[in-house]
Parts: C-alpha cells; structure tokens; sequence
C-alpha cells in the first residue's frame, strides 16, 4: 500500500492500481473531473496505464462557478 | 454618415453578437444565475475549476446548468500565482470543458489581486504554442498589453479596477491609450465595472466588450441589473460608434445668435 494526498486528503492505496480503477474506487467519475499528479496534468487517455507512487499530491478537479 | 445596425464582433474566428461576457459566480442561487445571464444577453460565460469531492456531486449540478445555458465557455485560471500552476489548470480545463479558450489569471498580488505581468505574459506565450486561445487579464499597462499581443494573444483584457471592487476605470486615460495603440485588436475592460455607467464609459472609450460578474450578481436584482448592462453597452457601442462631440473649455451657444431679440446698435 501507498499514502498519496487526493485533494488534500491522505488516503491509501493499492499501488498495482491504475490510476483510473482508483478515481473510480474513490467515487470520481473520470469524465467529469481532471486530474493533475504532483502539479502536473494528466489526460484522461493516459488514466488506464498511469500508476501513482507513495507520497503522489492529486488534484481532481471539476467544473465550478467563475469570474 | 449612418451606423450599420448590425454590429458583430469576433474572438479568435467566432463571431458574437452581445458585447458583454459575464461570470457564473456569486449569484444568490443557481437559479437567478441562469437567469440573470438569459437577461444580459450575454453569449460568453465564464466558469472555473476546483477540487470537489464526490460528495458534492462533484460539480456535476453546476455543469449541467451551464451547459443548458447553450452558451460559449471561457474558463479560467483563477488563484494561480505561477505559470505551471496556470499552464497545468488550462490543460485541465481544456479537457474538461473541452474547448481550447482559456481567460489566463496570474494573480501577482494577493491584497488586490492584481495580475503578475511578467508570469502572464510567460503563460501566454506558452499556452499559445500549445494551441489555446488566450484571454489575459492584465492591467492597464500599454507596453504589458503590447508584449501578450506578441505572444499570441488576439484579445486582451485589461482591468477597469481590482476584481469586485465595482470601482469603475481608474484610469480611463491608460485604457484610451491602449486603445489607440492597439486599433485592430479585440480589446475587454475585465473587472472593476460596478454600475451600467461603468460599463458605458469603458464603450464610449472604444473598448469592444465588458466582462464582469459581481456587479450583476451581487446587486440586490441580479436579474434587472443585467438587463441594465445588456442596454447600458448598447447605449456605449453606439455612442462610440455615432462619434462623441469634442468636449470644449468654453460656451457655445446652441440658439442661432443671428436675430437676437430686443439688441439695438
């Protein structure tokens, strides 16, 4: 298992995952939210082969009211 | 000389018909949101990003009231301070909202928020190499706007005043020289406009568009003040485009003085 920050939030995770199987397993549907690992973006095409490593920072964004 | 009553603009190929481009925030409730946006008029919205956890629905609600609105979407940057944090929040909102338009933020100053020139200017000569249509926000600086015009920008967007403060142009004189130097280019007062007459004097100076959100949003009538932005930029685009008098130092009488009652040599 890992420790990796979702969103500012500590979570663990099965590093054998790829990163899509874990924004499913922690309930974000991938068409509906972009993420950035460590600062930087990753394409949702590249969710399916994408593993994250102990101690990754994610952002999962999604759309909100702007200015 | 008469004024063609069709008066289309374009941004980056896509031709629009309103002038003003208003943000999605701020408002009361969702509803009065979609409301208050139908009333302006508007064509282009401005939206933003942010974490959500899928406990809120992760956005999904918002999202699926912009996009009923059938409008054009100008996501943004907002609260990035560097040019990584801008570049990677564009891809990111590129993917997402997928279009390639982007309003560029890089906040320099946290008290005023106002924009760090030389990150902006970084971010955008970047982002328009990867193929983004960049909408910088900027001050009111001519030589700033000159060097994003050189990164590719084919609009800019420099503020009236510091975003939600409704302080009007604070230096109506740097926004006409900008306008002066820069004819040709799509130019947009972006934040500081508080009041319809704001907005007014921003188009008489011959800017193109307005982009604001709190003036509408906050008012105590969201809806009815962006009805009173629809017409105050139509009231503005058509004074400039009419031709203001000049102004003068002195009177000139308006009543023909030839035949002057009650003068005798």
């Amino acid at each position: 298992m890992i420790a990796v920050s979702v969103n500012n939030q500590q979570k663990l995770c099965d590093k054998q995952k790829s990163l899509a199987a874990l924004l499913q397993e922690w309930g974000f549907e991938s068409g509906k939210v972009a993420v950035a690992v460590n600062g930087d973006f990753v394409p949702r095409s590249r969710y399916g082969e994408h593993r994250l490593r102990d101690g990754d920072q994610l952002d999962v964004l999604a759309p909100v009211q702007g200015g | 000389m008469s004024v063609d009553r069709r008066d289309s603009w374009s941004l980056y190929g896509k031709s629009f018909t309103s002038r003003l481009l208003i943000g999605s925030a701020l408002y009361p409730s969702p509803q009065v949101m979609c409301e208050a946006i139908l009333a302006s008029g508007a064509e282009i919205i401005t939206v933003g990003l942010r974490r959500q956890s899928p406990e809120q629905g992760g956005g999904e609600a918002f999202w699926q009231q912009i996009k009923s609105l059938g409008k054009t979407l100008l996501p943004n940057t907002a609260g990035c301070h560097t040019v990584k944090e801008a570049v990677t929040l564009a891809q990111m909102s590129r993917e997402l909202f997928e279009t390639d338009w982007l309003k560029l933020e890089v906040v320099g100053d946290d008290y005023n928020l106002q924009p760090d020139p030389i990150a902006t200017i970084e971010a955008a000569q970047q982002l328009s190499k990867m193929g983004f249509k960049v909408f910088p926000y900027c001050t009111d600086d001519l030589v700033v706007c000159q060097r994003l015009r050189d990164a590719g920008c084919e609009v800019l967007m420099p503020w009236g005043s510091p975003i939600g403060t409704g302080r009007g142009l604070m230096n109506p004189y740097n926004l006409q020289t900008i306008r002066e130097r820069l004819p040709s280019l799509p130019l947009i007062v972006d934040a500081g406009i508080g009041k319809p007459s704001h907005a007014v004097q921003a188009m008489e100076l011959g800017y193109d568009g307005i982009l604001l959100n709190t003036a509408v949003a906050q008012a105590s009538q969201p809806v009815t003040m962006a009805e009173a932005f629809r017409d105050a930029l139509s009231a503005g685009r058509k004074a400039y485009r009419a031709g203001a008098m000049p102004a003068r130092q002195t009177a000139s009488p308006s009543t023909p003085t030839l035949g002057m009652p009650f003068w005798h040599q």
